[in-house]
């Protein structure tokens, strides 16, 4: 019969931010780290990221997604005392960190952590597109599907696409697919500006001049057996569809890159809440849930556009959950939070999000936020305290913000105190 | 295609209906074929409906529709558990808000008693609402049906015809009847592509297209009105807001829009009903979409339009008459289902024994197989197993260790046994097993049912369809659409 496993940090996921998370933990005391990976090798979503781009921040170079990923593998495989499952499922994670794992060779395990680091990252939202009327015949993939079968399979979905979005890894496949002697007709973007980076903008669609039509929705799929074509229509200020403006555009091929959405089913399964805006857990600065010693970081957490910012927010989770697995280590018994000392941080006018979603009084800590609506000369304020100016903000860009001693001094001189609420709110500049 | 054995009985549709038939000869010592024109069974209205099995007082006493529907449900226990297929008693309840409707609300139930409905009850609108806190408050009375349950109907006409073909049966797919003709030796029944079979005796289940099947027989019998219906699907974290199928009181024409509870543990909303002009438009619209919301919300105000996760179009076979209609041909060597239209899911395991003794009076002749063997191979749900049932199927096939589906936990194991039992498509592979019927309706696993489909069949990824003919998933190797190979980015 199965036996329990222990371990200090248990980390579900080997993609970047798992990889990152597991090296700190490490670093910061954890004696045995293990990583828990459902695919056959580690590196996540950036195996199948061929195209380059990756880790201009955090190294000062342009690399492809795998590149960036064995600036970690190694080091993690040089770790005696980190174990990694591969081809390993985690089925469960209850509240007492207890994890309920399948392998092909070992069958169920069971594995009791000290500390558990959430790095499941997202996938690919696809509702959206779902209820577009028409057929459904073959030839509707994901962005990321695409991807998939064209880079790792080496099979080409079709010849002739429309993509219906302009998230970042639509905007990649129209160029994979110019490349590979596809034909793109049309980047099509509901709102009106793009949803990906101006970057990929740049290089993905204007250096091989496929149209991108802003404020425009697919409105019909065409096609019996195999799409044939789609309607495409202008939209109104709420999204509706204006009647007069449909184009008919021919192809075999519809991509959806509508968005991404944290995969977040196992952090329910443990009873973490998760905040509606961002679709991931509500942490503090250490990235802490709000079930004690159950950390979370990267896309499962808030989706990144860059993954720069998935390794050092991972690295924040690892060191953290070292230090929670120590304590419990030395203290069995109380080695809860003071959740006494936070204040709760909400988005204010044109935030879509703000994390940490709480934060302990006088940390000097990073903040992570995207803007709801583009916007030139914006100040960023914290309750009336100002953080920052910005020459510019757009929703495809992350920004991230230090909260220094200087900012919690005039705060608390506002009289804000642990057990309140701080607006962040991105203004017009005066 | 050459030609084919003589069969004593060829079953023309694979639908539940057809399958069914063909299960039910089985059992006999006979020569039993089923053609099908799509590549697996129950494509037709059959993978598109709404799953109910029908308690039996919606229809007029006396009907078929009303006979089959009550004697089909009796039968759905056994049935199920024998060829375990999901199915459940979840009860169903039809709803007033005026005193106009529960009148029509305490008609039905007397319509009910006569049809022999066991288990029905009228409740105020506050018992039902303790039973469904999600109900409308508007409701003021409560038809309830326990006899009322939900199926997974592809499952049902895939496990009936897998059930045949081990008892004996032939199935054929990717098999378009074009032409009968009736000889001294029987029938000849021809296909698109040239190939023939014999039969003594033919059933034409063939639901939307069996008129033009009739008329292949010589026969004039009315045309049968497509009459569409949209169901949309919403996400599992809503897929406990009711446990009872809802019904509003019907209109002339149908049931009425309904929220419907599903075995795989979604909430489906519709059907719409719109009468079409051709047999083969299976689009949703925007403007049924809206109709199913603000129907639905009537019932049950938590449905939002937010929660959808996917949408699908069936179409009903409609009947001229208004009730299933059996017709023969050639002295009755020819049986004739027309009309077959809701409730013939219900309906199906009754016809299926209609139908064997309308053969019998014809003249054919039933003995019972003494090895017949009702139960087929239990299927592996690995997400629905104890730890210890877990920890026991990977020991024996690691396969149920790797979840190639992680929105429904559907592992490479049961991905395979279902090609072993019949699946040739990504979807008949989505309807088996639930892979690819989560939220992210596929995003992720599609490229590997793929992958698995083609190592089973032992076949090119290229050649793998959505489902069947014309619906390839991938167009070509990567790089074929390069000329002179040009460089990579
Ligand atoms: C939207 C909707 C909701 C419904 N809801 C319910 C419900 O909740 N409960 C209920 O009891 N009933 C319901 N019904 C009705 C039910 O779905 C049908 O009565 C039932 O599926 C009919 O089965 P069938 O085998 O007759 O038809 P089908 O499933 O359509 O099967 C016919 C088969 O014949 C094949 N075929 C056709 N022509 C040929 C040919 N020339 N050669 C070879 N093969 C051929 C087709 O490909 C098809 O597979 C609903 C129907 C619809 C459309």
């Amino acid at each position: 019969m199965r036996s329990i496993r222990y371990t200090d940090v248990a980390v579900i996921g080997g993609g970047p931010a798992g990889l990152a998370a597991a090296l700190a933990a490490r670093r910061a005391g954890a004696e045995h780290v293990t990583i828990l990976e459902r695919n056959h090798e580690l590196g996540g979503i950036l195996q199948q990221c061929i195209h380059n781009g990756f880790g201009l921040h955090r190294f000062k170079e342009e690399l492809t997604g795998p590149e960036y990923a064995y600036r970690f593998i190694p080091q993690v495989e040089a770790d005696p005392n980190i174990h990694v499952y591969l081809n390993t499922m985690v089925l469960s994670l209850t509240p007492t960190k207890e994890i309920t794992a399948i392998h092909p060779d070992h069958g169920l395990v069971k594995l009791k952590a000290k500390a558990v680091v959430l790095a499941m990252g997202c996938r690919e939202r696809t509702r959206g597109a779902l209820t577009i009327p028409g057929t459904r015949p073959a030839g509707i993939y994901t962005a990321g599907t695409a991807q998939r079968f064209v880079n790792m399979e080496g099979y080409m979905p079709g010849k002739r696409v429309v993509i219906l979005g302009s998230g970042d890894i639509g905007l990649i496949m129209a160029r994979r697919f110019t490349l590979e002697g596809a034909k793109v007709e049309a980047v099509v973007e509901i709102m009106p500006y793009p949803a990906g980076l101006a970057r990929n903008i740049a290089q993905c669609l204007e250096d091989f001049n496929i149209p991108l039509y802003l404020s425009s929705t697919v409105t019909m799929i065409h096609g019996k057996d195999r799409v044939e074509g789609v309607t495409v229509s202008q939209v109104d200020d709420n999204w509706c569809p204006i009647a007069g403006t449909e184009r008919y555009i021919p192809c075999d091929t519809l991509l959806l890159s509508v968005g991404l959405i944290p995969e977040n089913e196992l952090s329910q399964t443990a009873g973490v809440p998760l905040d509606p805006r961002t679709g991931g857990p509500v942490v503090d600065e250490k990235r802490e849930t709000l079930v004690s010693g159950i950390f979370a970081c990267g896309n499962v957490l808030h989706v990144h556009d860059l993954v720069d910012y998935v390794s050092e927010e991972a690295e924040i989770a690892g060191e953290e959950a070292a230090r929670h697995a120590l304590r419990e280590t030395a203290d069995e018994a109380g080695s809860g939070r003071d959740g006494g000392q936070q204040l709760a941080l909400k988005p204010g006018s044109n935030l879509r999000y703000v994390l940490p979603q709480r934060i302990t009084a006088g940390a000097e800590v990073d903040l992570y936020m995207r803007v709801s609506h583009p916007m030139d000369a914006v100040t960023l304020t914290l309750s009336g305290v100002t953080l920052a100016k910005k020459r510019q903000v757009r929703p495809s860009e992350m920004l991230k913000i230090r909260l220094k001693a200087q900012h919690w001094e005039s705060l608390f001189q506002a009289g804000k105190a642990p057990g309140q609420e701080l607006l962040v709110a991105a203004e017009p500049s005066a | 295609m050459g030609e084919r054995t003589q069969y004593d009985v060829v079953v023309i549709g694979g639908g539940v209906v057809g399958t069914a038939v063909l299960r039910t000869l089985s059992r006999y010592q006979l020569k039993a074929a089923l053609l099908e024109k799509e590549a697996e069974v129950g494509w037709g209205a059959t993978k598109a409906n709404s799953g109910i099995v029908h308690a039996g007082f919606h229809n007029k006493p006396g009907s078929w529709m009303a006979r089959l529907c009550v004697a089909g449900n009796r039968m759905y226990d056994q049935l199920c558990d024998e060829l375990d297929v999901p199915f459940q008693r979840n009860g169903l309840m039809m709803v007033a808000r005026t005193p106009e409707e529960e009148q029509i609300l305490r008609r039905f139930y007397q319509q009910g008693l006569d049809n022999g409905v066991p288990g029905m009850e009228l409740l105020d609108g506050d018992t039902a609402r303790r039973l469904e806190p999600n109900l409308s408050g508007e409701i003021t009375m409560v038809l309830r049906a326990a006899s009322g349950g939900i199926v997974a109907p592809f499952a049902l006409a895939h496990a009936q015809a897998e059930n045949a073909a081990a008892n004996g049966a032939d199935v054929y797919t990717e098999v378009a009847v074009t032409g009968i003709s009736c000889g001294d030796d029987g029938f000849t029944i021809t296909s698109q592509d040239g190939g023939t079979w014999k039969a003594k005796y033919i059933v034409n289940a063939a639901g939307l297209f069996a008129d033009d099947v009739a008329r292949m027989c010589g026969l004039d019998v009315p045309s049968l009105i497509p009459r569409k219906g949209e169901e949309y699907i919403l996400d599992q974290r809503v897929g406990d807001l009711v446990k009872h199928t809802i019904f509003p009181v019907p209109t002339p024409k149908s049931k009425g829009i309904l929220v419907i509870p599903t075995v795989g543990g979604n909430i489906m909303i519709g059907p719409t009903a719109l009468e079409m002009p051709r047999k083969d438009d299976l689009s949703t619209t925007a403007a049924g979409l809206d109709e199913i919301l603000a129907f639905t919300q009537r019932l049950v105000p938590k449905i939002q339009r937010r929660d959808i996760i996917a949408a699908f179009a069936g179409l009903r076979a409609g009947s001229p008459t208004g009730d299933f209609i059996f017709e023969t041909s050639h002295s009755g060597r020819a049986v004739h289902l027309l009309g077959i239209e809701s409730p013939g899911l219900t309906a199906s395991p009754a016809i299926a024994e209609h139908v064997a003794e309308m053969l019998a009076e014809a003249g054919l002749e039933l003995m019972p197989k003494p090895d017949f063997n009702p139960r087929r191979p239990r299927v592996i749900r690995f997400k629905k197993l104890s730890d210890e049932e877990k920890e026991e199927v990977i020991k024996r096939d690691p396969l149920y260790a790797h979840v190639v589906c992680r929105c429904e936990t559907v592992t490479e194991g049961e991905i395979v046994d279902a090609v072993r039992r019949g699946a040739r498509t990504v979807d008949g592979v989505k309807f088996l097993t639930r892979a690819g019927m989560g939220r992210c309706q596929g995003g992720f696993c599609t490229p590997y049912v793929v992958r698995i489909l083609a190592r089973e069949l032992g076949v090119s990824p290229l050649e793998i369809t959505k489902r069947g003919r014309n619906t390839e998933l991938l167009a070509a190797e990567a790089k074929a659409f390069l000329k002179g190979g040009e460089a990579d980015a």
